[in-house]
């Protein structure tokens, strides 16, 4: 058995480092929003490999086209974004930038501001419906609302790592959140849960097992127990993950980085964030009990 | 049937089997020589064709592709509603999009989805155009507002009681009845032989101008454009007067329905914006595709490795239960025809992973049972029960936000964009199944298969 308890100033030292760091990103500098989110028309080009980012840019303006950024995606292709153009605007970009058919337009999206607007909407109903299912049924799956509450703020501190480490890409790298993005969120707060639920169930097992155990040594019993399971799965879809960043295409490539962070911040949130939350709740609650008496 | 570990393992295999029938890859040339014989095909997934009480059903195990993957175009329009009363919305969008829908069809597009989306107050038609990368025209064709006109033949030879004369722009000119004239269609029932017809209702300056047009072509054709193009030609029997015609003819209930609808089109005045458009061209989907499988498959095989390593024997049984998993994953997108997207494969690989999940937590929790000095097969019999708690409490949790996310019954509030619903469909399917191959398919697997070690001492 490792005294997992001992640390607990460790782990929310460690945590609140990666919050504050993303919390401040996320207050100055605030997320990217994708066309998805702040309308606009996004158009992916594939050039010859003569030309530069610079050229597009200028060809660009010099046709009229509000071009916010030009960024390279692959090797021989370019990411344009733009206020919304028209279809006949993109066809003489392509074709002021090189003679006809060297210039590929791979592809093109333009979005109105309103349809961001209602998913960024419809997406945070989902998350709190989410939320809500979630902490009924881990206090009812449990029989106590503790078990409940403490998972959902180590799902809310998922949650928080994903978006603050967004924001930090963005400021950096220039990454923008999207669709999928929310997507991935969503994601990371389920996998969050799942975690969760199977340490909570292993601290459930000794509780039933023998009342008279002192809950601090039944905590980290139960932490020791499920450590290498913790571990071992975290490894198994982060291999996963891995080889997708690595192999797959660019256009999920910050997808598959958010679904990482969120899945290796689930991991860690659960041992270290919901438990040592249930643990000092229960010791607090007791010393009242003490006190009070 | 599935009285004993070894039934239940054979038609685990049989099943098996059959899916890997079921989920041969499309179009894969496959060319080899084997003793001295050349083999030389395509190989494609199987298609069933029977006769099911007198329907004759084809289904084919093709994996159907989402736009992101194949190429195509995604349009969103929304109608501006503003002018059109609140209790003719509904219809008026339906209209707006049997419009659309012609339009799409004339272009000869295969397979294009046309459907509606109302939410809150916005009334959207989403479009998707697989395949045409060029789709400007298309989409500037479809955006345009439906145009209603009223025809009237330029000069009708004499001898036109039997024969019948297809209206075209050329010999017809416009009798100056325009959409804005006609209030409503509606489908009606004859009074007299219970027949479908339509029911036209005009505004009063309509009226007037139909009460001219009929008084002047009694006997004669009066056709009537959508677009450009004839939807229908009745011939005027009686003077109306009143503003409230009806045509009649050996309709059918639907082509009734289908002809008021595209009546409304014109009279609705229903105009349209479009939101949202994407393109990808099909070159890009297929390259997302290769990128996005062989970084499946490599991230599997290391899986797979990692297993063995911790596991040993055990790590190869979950392999196979893994193996089998895939199989009936592909199997169910392409029997219930889910369309995969790239936030879908991206889903389907995030369930292999807690697919995993299930079976690291029993092994583990065999381990220590195993330590604990219990025979193997007792220490895995419980392994199973008491792992069982957490592995249904935590996919409990799953699944319901991937059905949040799915939305399947439409709810306003929640989201209902393809790209999340590929996403928590996979997802959701992936869950279920791993409930299923990582617990009941290892288990047999194991009770088979595995010999097992002595207890530790």
């Amino acid at each position: 058995m490792i005294k997992f308890t001992k640390y607990i100033w460790l782990y929310f030292l460690i945590s609140s480092f990666v919050l504050s760091a993303g919390i401040y990103s996320l207050v100055r500098f605030g997320l990217r929003p994708s066309i998805d989110f702040a309308g606009g028309t996004l158009v992916e080009l594939r050039v010859p490999s003569s030309v530069s980012a610079d050229d597009i840019s200028t060809k660009a303006r010099s046709i009229g086209m509000e071009v916010s950024s030009v960024q390279r995606s692959g090797k021989a292709t370019f990411l344009v974004r733009s206020k919304s153009e028209t279809d006949a605007t993109i066809t003489t970009l392509a074709q002021s930038i090189a003679s006809e058919s060297a210039v590929i337009v791979l592809r093109k999206e333009t979005v109105g501001p309103i349809l961001g607007k209602e998913l960024l909407q419809k997406a945070s109903v989902a998350a709190a419906i989410a939320i809500t299912v979630i902490l009924l049924y881990v206090a009812y799956a449990f029989k106590n609302i503790k078990y409940g509450v403490s998972a959902i703020i180590a799902l809310v501190h998922d949650v928080m790592v994903v978006i603050g480490m967004f924001s930090l890409f963005g400021h950096f790298y220039g990454v923008e959140v999207d669709t999928l993005f929310v997507t991935a969120v969503l994601t990371a707060m389920s996998f969050s849960v799942h975690d969760t639920i199977v340490v909570f169930d292993r601290i459930r097992e000794y509780l039933r097992r023998d009342r008279s155990r002192p809950f601090e040594e039944l905590v980290n019993v139960a932490l020791t127990e499920t450590m290498n399971r913790s571990i071992t799965n975290s490894f198994t879809i982060i291999f996963m993950l891995v080889a997708l960043i690595l192999m797959g295409g660019d256009s999920i490539r910050w997808f598959i980085v958010a679904l990482l962070i969120g899945t290796v911040s689930g991991t860690y949130s659960s041992p270290f964030i919901a438990v040592p939350i249930l643990f000092l709740w229960h010791k607090w609650e007791k010393e009242k009990a003490h006190t009070g008496v | 049937m599935f009285k004993t570990p070894r039934h239940i393992f054979f038609w685990l295999v049989v099943l098996s089997i059959l899916l890997v029938f079921m989920d041969l890859p499309e179009n894969y040339r496959v060319k080899f020589t084997i003793f001295g014989k050349t083999i030389d095909r395509v190989i494609n997934p199987p298609v069933f064709r029977f006769s099911l009480f007198g329907n004759r059903i084809e289904k084919q195990f093709v994996t159907k592709l989402g736009l992101d993957l194949a190429g195509g175009s995604h349009v969103v329009l929304e109608a501006d509603m503003k002018d059109v009363a609140a209790k003719d919305r509904t219809s008026a969008l339906e209209s707006v999009k049997e419009v659309i829908e012609r339009r799409v069809n004339f272009f000869g597009i295969s397979e294009p989805v046309v459907q509606t989306s109302v939410s809150e107050n916005a009334y959207r038609i989403i479009v998707e155009l697989p395949g045409i990368s060029n789709v400007s025209q298309a989409v500037a064709l479809i955006g345009q507002t439906a145009r209603l006109d009223f025809r009237e033949f330029i000069d009708v030879p004499v001898s036109t009681e039997s024969a019948f004369i297809i209206p075209s722009l050329t010999n017809t000119k416009s009798v100056g009845i325009i959409g804005k004239d006609l209030k409503r269609a509606s489908v009606s029932f004859s009074t007299q032989t219970g027949e479908p017809q339509v029911a036209l209702e005009f505004t009063s300056d309509g009226s007037k101008k139909f009460a001219d047009a009929t008084t002047r072509l009694k006997g004669k054709q009066l056709a009537i454009f959508l677009d450009e193009f004839p939807i229908t030609a009745p011939r005027v029997d009686t003077a109306i007067t009143d503003g409230q015609a009806v045509i009649t003819g050996s309709f059918t209930k639907d082509a009734a329905k289908a002809l008021s609808l595209q009546l409304n089109a014109g009279a609705l005045p229903v105009s349209v914006l479009v939101v949202e458009q994407r393109t990808v061209e099909a070159t890009l989907g297929k390259e997302s595709i290769v990128k996005s499988v062989r970084g499946g498959i490599v991230g599997l095989c290391m899986v797979a490795i990692f297993m063995v390593l911790r596991y040993g024997w055990l790590g190869l049984i979950a392999n196979f239960a893994l193996i089998l998993y895939g199989l009936l994953a592909l199997g169910i997108f392409r029997l219930f025809g889910i369309t995969l997207t790239l936030p879908g494969i991206a889903g389907f690989i995030l369930s292999i992973g807690m697919a995993v999940d299930s079976n690291i937590l029993i092994f583990e929790r065999y381990k220590e049972e195993f330590r604990a000095g219990k025979p193997w097969h007792i220490a895995m019999e419980q392994a199973f029960g008491k792992a069982w708690d957490s592995i249904r409490d935590a996919n409990v949790t799953t699944i319901a936000t991937s059905l949040i996310l799915y939305n399947p019954l439409n709810f306003h509030v929640l989201p209902a964009s393809g790209l999340v619903r590929g996403f928590a469909a996979t997802l959701l399917i992936g869950v279920v199944l791993s409930l299923f191959t990582g617990i009941v398919a290892t288990r047999t697997f194991i009770r088979v298969l595995y010999k097992g070690k002595k207890a530790a001492v």
